[in-house]
């Protein structure tokens, strides 16, 4: 049995009166791939943002191999070093080229050697097809190849965790499987991931486990087979159904 | 027009721009000091600087630079602050343009997206190291027209030092007009060191502009 | 506690002639913002027009008006026309004109700006939508033209008013000379007088400008 590398426990999130999320408790497993599924607004971005303290929390604990993340603590930019996130958009640094957006928070954060971590981001580049966009600025790029940058400067942190929320939710539709298939690949590398997305097919082949969120509660913690075959609650039946068309004519 | 007369005078003019142009440079880098101080303590919400900063802001904006110096180099020596007139026409001009300043740096700071501090953040950085490495050089160059127009409209604001009689372009033009009735010649001058200190300038910025609006980063 | 010299305030009129001051700079301010938002919205209009020359001849006139110093207008036109037009302008008079034709400037240039800012496509769904020309310009492209005008033609009143206290520098007697005048009389009684006088005369310019601003802020807020 993998330990356990990230425990939540009673999580609740309110913005104001507005309760976000809603006494939850799960843990991940090291090399675990957990996919967070749910209508919009049921709370799953705001799950991943309260994970990496982005979001004050109202009560509860999130724990990453035991050591408490807290909102606004000292530890905490040491412990966001260990957790790779990437956003929706707009998460490039505009300013700065593939390369050094890379590299800017290995060096100036992790106080790395700049050749080292320069000769790694190459490599990554390499591995997800973009090590002639090294010297581009981000406005040059697509946004699938924005998106695989974003990724590659997560993981030159050597982060232990990954979290992405629904990364290719602004991307055309020709660009959202360039996107995915580095995603799988991570998985196939076994590295621990929490993903937020709204890509039903794909979650099903890259999930471990499908979390199944609804006004802030987990209603679902299953494997994706039984999910997406005979989800047990009616609530997750209605939301699978959403992705279903019939023939009309 | 008596051409012998401009060229008499033409040092004396000099030497006036070149004064304007001192105590000008050096109540903008002061007054930049001071608007990014207030822009990035309104950004951060820092608690009680945030609110002393907004004050500032609305009373150096809500007033004009003549009273400011008035009060600066007549009324605050009562109450035992004096300063010689130069001194007072620097904080004068920075204290007028450090609100315009701030202004200018806080909409570069507001256009930029939140998830760029979210994904510094989520980097393990620093607020202060975000802040440095990715939103201020964003920022600033947003606030390049701005900021231009602010300078251009600090150097045009310096013409009211006389009023403190600082012997500037102003003060030389009259005291010539005064002297020896050379209007024409006098405030022909006048308009011509003004458009040698200014127009630089406005070009400078709107070549600025153009290149920072059609190209932005990466070209 | 200092003397501050703020009981002169309250000596025999004084109050009352520094409001008559202010009134000299707030009414030349108002009546040059009337003059200047109609002949502007004139203007930015013109501006936009394709005709080379207009082009030219409206550019030079905007841009040198707003690149000199307001008090230099000021000095061209009460010194300079006296002397090649053989007229005496009075101080108030050459206020008017100057404010007027610099506040023509930035409204015309305000309104350029707005006028040129309605997005293409504004025009597009409104031809697409069959309405005419005329009917484009009155439902869909002047009101939305006026609703970034009016927040910043406000900001244009608090400009020119802070503007107009230089007219004391070509011997118009407002708000600054009268606390001049005051300070003067009361030399050897309140040597502190100074002090009380000039921080009214700040405070009335805020009292002023500050309200106006507040509601062009709240105005730009609220139509953004």
């Amino acid at each position: 049995m993998a330990e356990s590398l990230l425990t939540i426990e009673h999580l609740t999130k309110k913005f104001d009166e507005n309760v976000v999320l809603d006494d939850l408790s799960f843990t991940v497993k090291q090399g675990e791939v957990i996919v967070v599924v749910g209508s919009s607004g049921c709370g799953k971005s705001t799950l991943l943002r309260c994970i990496n303290a982005l979001e004050p929390i109202q009560s509860g604990k999130v724990k990453l191999s035991d050591e408490e993340i807290i909102y606004g603590s000292k530890t905490l930019a040491k412990q966001r070093q260990q957790i790779g996130m990437v956003f929706q958009s707009y998460d490039l640094f505009p300013h700065l080229n593939v390369l050094d957006n890379i590299s800017l928070a290995p060096v100036k954060v992790q106080k790395r050697n700049k050749s080292e971590v320069r000769e790694e981001a190459m490599e990554l580049l390499k591995r997800v097809g973009l090590e002639d966009k090294a010297m581009s600025y981000p406005r040059q790029l697509s946004g699938g190849q924005k998106q695989r940058v974003a990724i590659v400067r997560a993981l030159c942190m050597h982060p232990v965790l990954l979290l992405f929320d629904e990364v290719t939710a602004a991307l055309d539709p020709e660009m959202v499987r360039e996107v995915l298939d580095v995603m799988l690949g991570l998985a196939q590398q076994g590295r621990t991931m929490i993903i937020v997305t709204h890509e039903m097919q794909f979650a099903r082949a890259i999930a471990d486990r499908i979390l199944f969120i609804d006004k802030g509660k987990i209603v679902e913690d299953t494997d994706p087979d039984t999910f997406f075959e005979h989800p047990s609650t009616e609530r997750a039946k209605q939301f699978l159904n959403i992705f279903n068309f019939e023939r009309s004519k | 027009m008596s051409i012998e007369f401009i060229q008499k005078y033409i040092p004396l003019y000099v030497d006036a721009a070149w004064l304007t142009v001192r105590i000008g440079i050096a109540g903008i880098v002061l007054s930049i000091l001071l608007g990014l101080l207030c822009a990035v303590v309104v950004y951060f919400k820092t608690p009680v600087l945030r609110r002393i900063a907004m004050v500032y802001i609305e009373i150096s904006r809500n007033t004009p630079l003549l009273i400011q110096l008035f009060f600066i180099y007549y009324a605050l020596p009562k109450i035992g602050i004096r300063t010689d007139a130069a001194v007072c026409g620097m904080a004068g001009l920075a204290f007028l343009g450090g609100s315009y300043m701030a202004e200018a740096f806080r909409s570069g700071l507001e256009a930029i997206e939140n998830v760029q501090m979210e994904s510094a953040l989520s980097l393990g950085m620093k607020s202060s190291q975000a802040l440095f490495y990715v939103i201020l050089p964003q920022a600033l160059s947003i606030s390049v027209p701005a900021f231009v127009a602010n300078v251009i409209f600090l150097l045009k604001e310096t013409s009211v030092f006389s009023a403190i009689s600082l012997m500037d372009l102003m003060f030389t033009a009259k005291d010539l007009i005064g002297q020896y009735y050379k209007t024409t010649e006098s405030l022909f001058l006048l308009v011509v060191f003004y458009l040698i200190i200014l127009l630089p300038v406005s070009a400078l910025g709107s070549l600025l502009e153009r290149r920072l609006r059609h190209a932005g980063f990466g070209s | 506690m200092p003397d501050l010299g703020l009981e002169v305030l309250f000596k025999g009129k004084n109050m009352i002639r520094l409001l008559g001051g202010l009134w000299v700079a707030v009414k030349i301010s108002l009546i040059s913002v009337v003059i200047s938002i109609p002949l502007g919205i004139l203007l930015g209009i013109i501006m936009t027009r394709k005709n080379p020359v207009i082009k030219v001849v409206t550019r030079i006139y905007l841009e040198f008006i707003r690149i000199m110093p307001q008090l230099v207008l000021l000095f061209l036109v009460f010194f300079g026309t006296t002397r090649a037009l053989r007229w005496n302008l009075s101080g108030e008079l050459s206020s008017v004109i100057v404010f007027a034709a610099w506040g023509t400037a930035e409204m015309g240039d305000l309104v350029r700006g707005a006028l040129i800012s309605i997005p293409k496509h504004q025009y597009e769904s409104s031809a697409a939508l069959a309405l005419s020309p005329a009917q484009t310009y009155i439902y869909i492209i002047i009101p939305q033209t006026v609703r970034r005008l009016i927040p910043l033609s406000i900001n244009l009143i608090t400009r020119m008013i802070k503007t107009t206290s230089l007219i004391l520098m070509i011997g118009v007697v407002e708000v600054l000379k009268v606390a001049q005048q005051i300070i003067e009389a009361n030399r050897m009684s309140s040597p502190n007088a100074a002090f009380g006088m000039y921080l009214t005369v700040l405070i009335m310019y805020f009292l002023i400008c500050w309200p106006i601003s507040m509601l062009a802020k709240y105005l730009e807020k609220r139509w953004r």
